[in-house]
């Protein structure tokens, strides 16, 4: 199992694409924790009419997958609407990255999460599309255990 | 993969300061490893024809030269393959041995994953392991091994310089606090980071058994050494042909351990003060330049002369090895991102350290190999290297505080 990058992830991890917030974003979300080493920041910029995102944005603090698996989403995302951008998964995102290694899977998913969550943001107080489901989806979740699970790790070595 | 070494580039220089987990050797040490696979080390020293003979004579000459250097008799020497061969022979084979009844070990919670995870092996055989703390710097806590030493002791094992923050441990105390209490409670010591950066002397030491790498002392890889003082009963863990030693059956590796000796011979000579000025110009300098970070580990005589381990604060260890080694600087890190396990360094949580600052560790050893301009020019990247990396970051610095 080796811990091993395609190329394409080191290019994007010295030169990541839609780095920075977005000034006017009307979405956005963090997924992650400093304590588990792993956070993505994602800012859309939604057109209000079409719900196309217009642009897309990311920060992170985390190893270079990702770093890159964050500015590859926000490559993937731009002028797609918000329910094509939901369909993504963690899993076409390791495909774009010319595949991840398996200890990096999580990266992809994070990123997803963080993506997922910024288009919930969206919708809130606002009437959600029926395509948005109501239940959290695994990748969702798994943003959540991460964050809750590095909360209880970091509290009992204190 | 070698789509990745070429993104690489062009660099000004490379600097290797990844000699922890393995790295160059002596030239010196390399010939000798020449030499034997070539001319006088390439059979076989079980076997008796010339050959065999002259492979026997490299061994035994290795083991007259590492008595020398550590203060010990060549029948008290057994080669493994590596420091982890030698601290699993240390623990599992004493426990099979063990005729005492005594079923308690005791360890710190710094030490080296080869230890930590044998001794924990042999709790599924009714053993209990005991980890002794250590304070913000490493040191282990002496009254703690004091209070925890008693009737039911049947082992110790505790480093004597840690691999990743390099303190050295008062052994001679830490010893005499054990066998004060009983002189039958075996004592191992795993001196894979302490040898040829400070004299060592078994006899003198009193401890029952100790561990020693080639590659940490700059020589081949796959040789390593296990010192079982006269007297010690020792049982071995892996079983096959039997080779000129009892306690690890398999063919010895005598042009490594030819290379071995003579790296371990090139430490022993050693100006230190040199390894010592350079790890303090290293983190003197980043002391200086960067903001927000921890130094892992004590600073001056505490501290091997080798040994820099540095956390910073938000910046992801992995994503910064990366980063310095685009521009030529290999370095490693304790963060759970650099490990299969996902888990951050034991060794650093061990000495207080939270998460993030686990995961934004950098360990760099300086070595005989290195100058001040080697140091310069990482001392020219590091920052950039980081402030590359906190400008990637959605969490800036006072959000934090």
């Amino acid at each position: 199992m080796p811990l091993t990058y395609s190329p394409k992830v080191l290019e994007l991890f010295r030169n990541p694409k839609n780095l920075g917030k977005i000034r006017d974003a009307n979405a956005q979300a963090v997924a992650g924790s400093l304590a588990c080493g792993d956070m993505i920041a994602i800012y859309l910029k939604v057109n209000d009419e079409t719900h196309k995102i217009e642009d897309a944005s990311f920060e992170s603090y985390g190893c270079a997958a990702n770093i890159a698996a964050a500015s590859i989403m926000t490559e993937m995302v731009k002028e797609r609407t918000l329910k094509e951008a939901w369909e993504i998964s963690w899993r076409q995102i390791s495909d774009e990255l010319g595949g991840l290694p398996v200890v990096k899977y999580h990266c992809g998913v994070l990123a997803v999460g963080a993506l997922r969550r910024a288009i919930r943001g969206y919708y809130k107080g606002k009437e959600p599309p029926e395509w948005l489901p109501r239940e959290l989806t695994p990748d969702e979740k798994h943003a959540l255990e991460e964050e809750k699970l590095m909360e209880i790790l970091t509290k009992k070595t204190k | 993969m070698k789509g990745l070494i070429e993104l690489h580039g062009e660099v000004e220089r490379e600097v290797y300061l990844d000699s922890e987990n393995s790295g160059l050797i002596f030239p010196e040490a390399l010939e000798e490893l020449m030499k034997a696979y070539s001319e006088s080390g390439y059979a076989n020293p079980s076997i008796t024809h010339k050959a065999g003979w002259k492979s026997y004579e490299v061994l035994y000459r290795a083991s007259e030269e590492f008595s020398r250097i550590l203060n010990a008799s060549p029948v008290e020497l057994a080669y493994t393959h590596g420091a982890t061969e030698a601290n699993n022979l240390a623990i599992l084979g004493s426990a099979k041995a063990n005729k005492t009844g005594r079923r308690k070990i005791i360890t710190s919670s710094i030490e080296h994953l080869s230890v930590i995870f044998p001794a924990e092996r042999l709790q599924e055989q009714g053993y209990r392991v005991t980890k002794i703390p250590v304070d913000g710097e490493g040191f282990v806590i002496r009254d703690q091994l004091e209070k925890e030493t008693d009737d039911h002791t049947f082992l110790v094992s505790i480093g004597a310089v840690n691999h990743e923050i390099g303190v050295v441990q008062d052994l001679k105390e830490l010893v005499e606090v054990v066998k004060d209490r009983d002189p039958s409670i075996l004592f191992h010591t795993d001196m894979a980071d302490a040898l040829g950066r400070m004299r060592i002397n078994l006899k003198e030491l009193n401890v029952d058994l100790a561990s020693f790498s080639s590659h940490k002392v700059y020589g081949p890889k796959g040789a390593g050494l296990l010192y079982v003082r006269e007297g010690v009963n020792l049982e071995p863990v892996i079983h096959g042909q039997l080779s000129s030693q009892r306690l690890w059956p398999g063919v010895e590796n005598i042009p490594a351990i030819a290379g071995f000796v003579k790296a371990a011979e090139a430490m022993d000579k050693l100006d230190k003060i040199r390894l010592v000025k350079l790890r303090d110009r290293l983190i003197d300098g980043i002391t200086s330049q960067v903001e927000d970070i921890v130094l892992n580990g004590p600073r001056g005589s505490g501290r091997a002369p080798d040994n820099v381990n540095i956390s910073f604060l938000y910046v992801e260890g992995e994503a910064l090895i990366v980063e310095l080694s685009m521009r030529g600087i290999y370095a490693s890190s304790g963060s759970a991102c650099t490990s299969r396990i996902l888990q951050p360094s034991h060794v650093l949580l061990a000495i207080g350290r939270r998460y993030e600052e686990a995961h934004g560790s950098l360990l760099m050893k300086v070595t005989p190999f290195h100058d001040e301009e080697d140091i310069d020019y990482v001392l020219r990247h590091i920052p950039q290297g980081v402030a590359r990396l906190r400008s990637l970051s959605p969490i800036k610095r006072k959000e934090v505080k």
